[in-house]
């Protein structure tokens, strides 16, 4: 009978909650948070303690004790009696700076490289592929110090420079270039640069509209060039040329004035640019042969130029495949930043985990800071890459 | 994985903590061990070097000789841990070495709050600048503006600062991690100036490749007192190491040597020899060592002097004098407390 299937089919009492698969589950989970933050416990419970018992000092009070020593490089003012702490800032800003102009100038050089490998000049895709396999399979340690050792400690002393003309100068200490002082009425020119490129920005929307609506095109980025320069070049004289040259100087042992790129940071970011370079490059080839060559040749069939071709129909979907795997790449010339310490460049490694390390002995505290600099850094560069993969993303209809 | 990965790491250091905190009894591992885990430096003449067949030799190497010697009563049962600057106090708070004998500078900093005990003082020390002498710079006041090579993690970084502000003078510090590279960019031209203790000076200036070509600058500009450095919290192990020391230092004051340690331990009156040999005296009992722990110390490694002249005095490459390095009655500074 109906009634009595029902019955058999709902128990009339509640299931024994080992029996209930979701019950069981939580009781897991609930077992498996109580481990781990018991272990964490345990943990660190146990490093405090034989800290304490060996009577070595923890905390964070060492960060605003006086340093007492100086850095080579420092973005922001420091000497000797600013405190630990800030030696943290100057680190992570060296290592910022690095790697900032390193992915810069990696994906750059990444994305020339890629499209030229697939050229159908022999000379220009074989100089890219010989570039390519070179770099990519030399560790970096080893590049970092032949561009250091092999090359830039091969440079003459300051007495000798190389002069480069326009005030520039090249020695084993780096280059001296002239370092711009700006007086008052620069301003002015400096409005000006930012009022052209917002006029660029209307004039390219309203090229898209006009050449939407009428099919005319505008030849935009010629004329972008000339505004960017003849705006703000008028503005300049119109003020009186409100701009001085500060030039190196040879003074003493050195050269004084201007701006000094060290060789250290010349070095690290050459071998950390065309190490990454090839990765980019390769990613961006796999990127460019993912896109299928009937795209291109319906390009070719609706009249589209090479150039064009590649910018405005292979790239665009070439990005969905190229952009995570760059950001891998990014990610990687960040962290590869820390081999700085191998050459003496002050990033944060060298002088935070090195430096200030030694002379507080707080291990354990200035390690876990290094890791969680690096961690956070990474994890906003990941963040911003994957906001941009999502824009540049095919939506599909 | 992830996860696993992180819990592995973090139990590894959990447990490294707790097995070196189980290891109180430095002297007792050592003796099961058989060996004595010594860090010492990279490599610098005259302190602590390979020569051509690997064997370590040099000052701070003595001192880790002397314990071997006291301890297991076999000088060559050392094991040696190079270190760089940077490394080596981690290294001993780990307990992944027994001894630090490592021309390390005896500072309050280090001593209070690094969870270390300094067991004395194998050479006095200061501060000096090495030159090129085609730069034509007398004195260490003509140096403003100079580029000066350090190696990272030393007192040697922060007497640089001093030193340069209370003068009124700018350098650029250029930083390496080993006191080789910074010779490397000495020679290359990275910087003007080596900085270092002037013991570490007269003992690079050999790895130049002309070493006559370079001249250390007369100021002294710092006291670096160098000496063994142990674990705070096992005042055994403490005591050894110190009075390891003092052994060889009495040992040049009593006139005690390898050479003639048999023979004074036959014939001998002098009742503070014989208790140095072990014949009398509060012998090893305090310590936990075996009754001939001085004797074997005098007689496998030598009392100091003999130590000062085979490594870094008249009989080696550095030539360096005595100086302040002599025994009290001799216008030094080295006085070991009596042995009785």
């Amino acid at each position: 009978m109906p009634t009595d299937v029902n019955k058999g089919v709902a128990p009339s009492s509640k299931p024994k909650f080992w029996n209930d698969p979701d019950k069981r589950a939580m009781l897991f989970q609930v077992l498996m948070i109580l481990a781990i933050v018991g272990f964490f416990y345990y943990v660190i419970n146990n490093a405090l303690t034989n800290l304490d018992n060996r009577g070595i000092t923890t905390g964070f009070g060492f960060l605003s004790q006086a340093a007492g020593f100086d850095i080579l490089l420092t973005l922001v003012p420091f000497d000797s009696s600013y405190s630990f702490g800030r030696t943290f800032i100057v680190g992570l800003l060296n290592t910022l700076l690095v790697s900032f102009l390193g992915i810069i100038l990696a994906t750059l050089l990444g994305f020339v490289m890629g499209v030229a490998r697939l050229s159908h000049n022999w000379l220009v895709a074989k100089v890219a592929a010989v570039y390519i396999e070179t770099f990519r399979n030399i560790p970096l340690l080893l590049q970092i110090f032949f561009w250091y050792v092999a090359v830039l400690q091969t440079l003459p002393s300051p007495r000798q420079s190389i002069e480069l003309g326009a005030g520039s100068f090249l020695n084993i200490r780096g280059l001296y270039i002239p370092s711009p002082v700006f007086e008052s009425g620069f301003s002015a020119v400096v409005i000006a640069l930012v009022a052209t490129i917002i006029g660029i920005v209307f004039l390219v929307r309203w090229n898209h509209k006009r050449q939407d609506a009428t099919g005319k095109y505008f030849p935009v980025g010629w004329a972008s060039l000339a505004l960017l320069i003849v705006v703000p070049g008028l503005v300049f004289l119109l003020a009186g040329s409100p701009l001085s040259w500060d030039y190196p100087e040879l003074r003493g042992f050195n050269f004084r004035g201007g701006t000094t790129i060290i060789p250290e940071l010349i070095a690290l970011l050459l071998a950390l640019t065309i190490y990454t370079g090839t990765f980019i490059a390769e990613t961006v080839r796999a990127g460019i042969l993912a896109v299928s060559h009937g795209q291109t040749e319906a390009a070719h069939a609706l009249g589209l130029s090479n150039s064009r071709t590649l910018r405005l129909v292979v790239i665009p979907q070439a990005m969905r495949v190229i952009i995570p795997p760059l950001t891998s790449q990014h990610l990687n010339l960040i962290k590869n930043s820390s081999l700085a310490t191998a050459i003496g460049y002050p990033d944060l490694v060298s002088v935070f985990m090195g430096t200030t390390l030694n002379q507080t002995g707080q291990a354990i505290e200035i390690i876990f800071m290094t890791m969680a600099v690096y961690l956070t850094i990474n994890l906003l560069v990941s963040l911003f890459m994957n906001w941009y993969n999502k824009r540049v993303a095919l939506v599909e209809r | 994985m992830k996860k696993i990965a992180s819990v592995a790491a973090l139990s590894a250091i959990a447990v490294g903590m707790s097995t070196a905190a189980q290891a109180e009894g430095t002297l007792d591992a050592v003796k099961d061990k058989g060996f004595v885990q010594c860090g010492v430096s990279t490599g610098l003449p005259g302190f602590s070097n390979p020569d051509e067949k690997g064997n370590w030799q040099g000052m701070d190497v003595d001192v880790c000789r002397a314990i071997a010697a006291a301890v297991l009563g076999d000088a060559s049962k050392v094991k040696y841990i190079p270190l760089t600057a940077k490394e080596r106090f981690t290294a001993l708070q780990s307990g992944e070495i027994d001894v630090l004998s490592r021309n390390t500078t005896w500072t309050q900093t280090r001593d209070t709050t690094l969870g270390l005990n300094f067991a004395g003082v194998n050479y006095y020390d200061g501060q000096g600048f090495l030159v090129s002498k085609n730069l034509g710079v007398k004195s260490a006041k003509e140096l403003d503006g100079a580029a000066v090579c350090i190696q990272s993690g030393t007192t040697t970084e922060l007497n640089l600062s001093d030193y340069f502000k209370l003068n009124n003078m700018q350098f650029d510090p250029i930083v390496f991690d080993t006191s080789d590279q910074t010779v490397k960019g000495f020679e290359a031209g990275r910087c003007d100036v080596l900085t270092s203790d002037q013991s570490q000076l007269y003992a690079l200036r050999i790895k130049l490749a002309d070493p006559s070509s370079a001249m250390v600058l007369p100021e002294v500009i710092s006291k670096e007192p160098l000496g063994p450095v142990v674990r705070q919290g096992d005042d055994q192990w403490f005591n050894i190491v110190k009075w390891s020391l003092n052994a060889m230092i009495n040992a040049e004051e009593l006139g005690l040597s390898s050479a003639n340690v048999d023979s004074m331990k036959e014939s001998s009156d002098n009742p503070s020899i014989k208790r140095l040999i072990g014949l009398e005296g509060p012998k090893g009992e305090g310590l936990g060592l075996a009754d001939d722990w001085g004797y074997q110390i005098v007689k496998q490694v030598g009392n100091y002097g003999e130590v000062f002249e085979r490594n870094v005095g008249a009989g080696s490459p550095l030539g360096i004098e005595r100086g302040i390095n002599a025994l009290w009655n001799q216008g030094g500074f080295l006085y070991a407390p009596p042995m009785r």
